[in-house]
C-alpha cells in the first residue's frame, strides 16, 4: 500500500515537471517530436530508477548524520551530509555515461536524435532533484527509494510525451510570430500544469497523512532553499 | 435597396479597411453569409462553424432557463418564501414568475459580461490579425455563465474571460487550435484565483454571501446555507435531497449544471444532430460507473472505516455520482468539445473513459476540490493529442501489416 501510494504521488501529485518545474531544459528542447521525447523520457526513467536507490544507499551508509556508525562507535557522530551534492552528482554522471554507452550500442538512431541531450541528463535538474527530494523527504527503505525513482521518472516521461504530442498537433497553428517556438511551449506548459493541479492536495487531506506532510515540510524548508539555489545554478550551467 | 444589400455594398466598398472584420461579424450575425467557414481543424462536414455552434447553444438553452428558475427558487427556498418542490418536475412552487425574475436579473448580467468581454477580445484579435471574426466564442460565451456560481462578481468573470480567451485560445491561433477547453480554462482560472467565490457552502445560492456579511454586521436575519450535495457528502453528512430532486435539478449548484434531465435531453439533441460525440458521453459515464462501483466495493468489503475522511463520498451509491455535481454537464457539453477532445474514434473511447474515471477519483480522493469533472477534463485535454498520436500510429502499423500480407 505504501509503495502504491508513493508511486502514485511521485507520478501525479509531485510531478517533476508540473509541480516542481524541474528538468525544464531538456523538456523544452527535446519535445518537438514524440518519438525523440519517448526516447529521452525512457532514458530519464532508467537513470532515475538506478540513481535514486544508489544515492539512497550512499545517503544511508555514508552521508547522513550518524550514517558511519557501522564503522565503529567513534564514527557515530560524523556528519558528511555536506558532501551530498558532490556524491550524488558523481553517481548520476557515472550512470548517465553508462546509459549513453548502452544506447549508442543498441540504438544508434535514438542516440543520434537525442544528440547532446543525453550527456546533458547528467546535469538534468530532475535527476539531481529526484535524489535530493529522496533525501529531504526522508524516504525510509531502499524499496521505497526505487519506487520513488521510477515514479518520478514516469511522471517526467508522461509530461514530455504529452507536450511532444501537443507540439506536433499545433505545428501548423497560426501562433503569433512573437510567441512561436519556446514562447508558446511555456504557455502550454503552464496550461498543462493547471490540468495537473487536479491532483494537487490529493491523498494528503487524509486522517494523519496531512500532519506528516507538514512536518517534513517544516524540517526540510531550509534544505529546500539550498536545493533550489543549486538547481538554479544547474539550469544556468545547462543553458 | 434593402438593408441587406446596403450592408453588402458597404462591405465591398471598405474591403481593405482595418476594422472590416468587426463589421462583417455583425453583418453575418444578422444575415446568412454568402460564404462558409474556410478553416479550423475540427471541420468534418458540410455544416459551417456557425451552425455547429448554434446547435450547441440550442441544446444549452433549456439548462439556462431552468438555471434562472432554480437560482430564484433556491434563494426563495432558503429565505422561506416557498415550499420545497419535491418529486414532480412541473411543481407549481418551482415554475413561478417570482423565482424566474430573481434568477433572470442575476444571470443575465453574467451572460452579457461573458459575451461582451469575450467577443470584444475576439474582435480586437480579428482586427489585429486581419482575419474574419471566428464564431468559436459563441459556445464558450454561453457555457461560462452556466458553470459559475450565480453570485460571482462580474469583474472577476471579466478578468477570467480575458485570461481564458487570450491565453487559452488566441495565442494558439484562434478557434480550432486551442489545447484546453476555453470555458474550462476560464472556470479553472476563477477556481484557483478566487477560491472563496468558487467553492464553499455560501456561493451557490443567490444573496447568501451578502446575507452572511449582514448577519456578521449585526442584522437580525436567518442565515442562508446553500451547500451543494458534494460539499455535504464530503463532510460525511447526509445529502439531504431526494434522488428525484437530484435528477430533476432542484438542488443548489452552478447555474446550468443542476438538472440532469435537461442536460440529458440536450445531450440527446447533440447526438441526434451529430455534433456531440456519443462515444465520449457513453464512455465517460462508463468510466464514472466503474470508479463508483470500485469505491462501493471498497466500502462493502470493509477496507475503510467510517472515521475516514473519504468515507462519505466513497459510500455514495455508484449511480448517484452521475446525478450530482457537474458531472452530467461536463460530460455532455465540455468533454465533447470537438477541438480539445480526442479526434479518433478509438481515442474517444479512451479519452471519455478516463474523464469519467478521473472525475470520480478526484471527487472522492481530493478534499481540496469538491468537484473533479472540470479538472479531469482539463487533464484529459492535455493528454488527448497523445492518445490520438498512438491511435494513429497503431492504425498505421496495422495497415502496413495488411499491406505486407497482401504484397507477400
Amino acid at each position: 500500500m505504501e509503495h502504491i501510494e508513493l508511486f502514485f504521488k511521485s507520478i501525479f501529485i509531485d510531478n517533476m515537471v508540473f509541480a516542481t518545474f524541474l528538468g525544464m531544459c531538456s523538456y523544452l528542447a527535446v519535445s518537438k517530436k514524440v518519438s525523440t521525447a519517448v526516447g529521452l523520457g525512457a532514458a530519464v526513467i532508467f537513470v532515475l530508477a538506478i540513481t535514486v536507490p544508489l544515492n539512497w544507499l550512499l545517503d544511508q551508509y555514508l552521508l547522513q548524520p550518524g550514517a558511519l556508525s557501522w564503522l565503529g562507535e567513534e564514527y557515530a557522530s560524523y556528519d558528511l551530509s555536506f558532501l551530498s551534492f558532490i556524491m550524488f552528482i558523481a553517481t548520476i554522471a557515472t550512470m548517465v555515461q553508462l546509459v549513453e554507452i548502452v544506447v549508442e550500442k543498441f540504438s544508434p538512431s535514438l542516440y543520434n536524435s537525442l544528440g547532446i541531450f543525453l550527456p546533458l541528463i547528467a546535469v538534468n535538474c530532475a535527476i539531481l532533484g529526484g535524489s535530493l527530494f529522496m533525501q529531504s523527504r526522508e524516504i525510509a527503505t531502499l524499496g521505497l527509494a526505487t519506487t520513488y525513482g521510477i515514479g518520478s521518472g514516469i511522471g517526467w516521461f508522461l509530461a514530455i510525451l504529452a507536450i511532444a504530442a501537443i507540439r506536433e498537433k499545433i505545428r501548423y497553428s497560426n501562433v503569433p510570430p512573437a510567441l512561436r517556438g519556446l514562447g508558446i511551449t511555456f504557455i502550454i506548459t503552464g496550461l498543462m500544469a493547471i490540468g495537473f493541479m487536479s491532483f494537487g492536495g490529493m491523498l494528503t487531506g487524509g486522517d494523519d497523512e496531512g500532519k506528516k506532510e507538514e512536518q517534513t515540510v517544516h524540517v526540510s524548508s531550509d534544505e529546500n532553499i539550498k536545493e533550489e539555489k543549486v538547481l538554479a545554478n544547474n539550469i544556468k550551467v545547462n543553458e | 435597396m434593402g438593408l441587406k444589400e446596403s450592408l453588402h455594398n458597404f462591405k465591398e466598398k471598405n474591403k481593405d479597411k482595418k476594422w472590416l472584420p468587426a463589421f462583417s461579424a455583425i453583418h453575418t450575425f444578422l444575415y446568412l453569409p454568402n460564404e462558409t467557414t474556410h478553416n479550423g481543424t475540427h471541420i468534418k462536414a458540410a455544416d459551417d462553424l456557425k451552425r455547429t455552434m448554434n446547435t450547441v447553444i440550442m441544446a444549452m438553452v433549456p439548462c439556462l432557463i431552468f438555471g434562472m428558475f432554480n437560482a430564484g427558487y433556491q434563494h426563495n427556498l432558503q429565505v422561506g418564501d416557498v415550499q420545497a418542490a419535491a418529486g414532480s418536475f412541473f411543481s407549481s412552487e418551482f415554475w413561478t414568475m417570482a423565482n424566474f425574475m430573481i434568477g433572470f436579473w442575476k444571470i443575465l448580467p453574467l451572460v452579457i459580461v461573458s459575451y461582451g468581454v469575450g467577443l470584444g477580445i475576439e474582435f480586437i484579435f480579428a482586427i489585429i490579425k486581419g482575419h474574419e471574426v471566428e464564431e468559436g466564442y459563441l459556445v464558450t460565451g454561453m457555457l461560462v455563465p452556466l458553470i459559475v456560481p450565480v453570485d460571482i462578481p462580474l469583474w472577476m468573470l471579466a478578468v477570467a474571460v480575458i485570461f481564458g480567451v487570450v491565453i487559452g485560445k488566441e495565442v494558439f491561433g484562434g478557434t480550432g487550435m486551442n489545447i484546453l477547453n476555453p470555458a474550462l480554462t476560464i472556470r479553472a482560472f476563477l477556481f484557483f484565483a478566487y477560491p472563496t467565490w468558487m467553492s464553499g457552502d455560501k456561493v451557490w445560492v443567490e444573496g447568501a454571501v451578502e446575507r452572511t456579511n449582514e448577519i456578521v454586521a449585526g442584522a437580525n436575519l436567518d442565515a442562508i446555507s446553500g451547500e451543494t450535495i458534494l460539499g455535504s457528502l464530503a463532510q460525511g453528512k447526509e445529502a439531504g435531497y431526494e434522488v428525484m430532486d437530484m435528477f430533476l435539478g432542484f438542488i443548489p449548484g452552478s447555474v446550468g449544471e443542476t438538472s440532469t434531465l435537461l442536460i440529458l435531453l440536450g445531450g440527446l439533441f447533440l447526438i441526434f444532430a451529430k455534433i456531440g460525440s456519443w462515444r465520449i458521453m457513453l464512455s465517460s459515464a462508463l468510466g464514472a460507473i466503474v470508479m463508483g462501483l470500485i469505491f462501493n466495493q471498497v466500502v462493502d468489503s470493509g477496507w475503510i472505516t467510517e472515521s475516514s475522511k473519504f468515507y462519505g463520498l466513497m459510500s455514495t451509491t455508484w449511480w448517484h455520482h452521475l446525478l450530482i455535481g457537474g458531472f452530467a454537464f461536463g460530460t455532455v457539453f465540455m468533454a465533447t468539445d470537438p477541438v480539445t477532445a480526442s479526434q479518433t474514434n478509438k481515442g474517444k473511447w479512451i479519452y471519455g473513459f478516463l474523464v469519467g474515471f478521473i472525475s470520480i477519483l478526484i471527487r472522492v480522493f481530493n478534499p481540496a476540490y469538491p468537484e473533479g469533472v472540470m479538472l479531469a477534463i482539463l487533464l484529459m485535454n492535455v493528454f488527448a493529442p497523445t492518445i490520438d498520436h498512438y491511435v494513429v500510429q497503431g492504425n498505421v502499423k496495422q495497415r502496413m501489416k495488411r499491406l505486407k500480407a497482401k504484397t507477400a
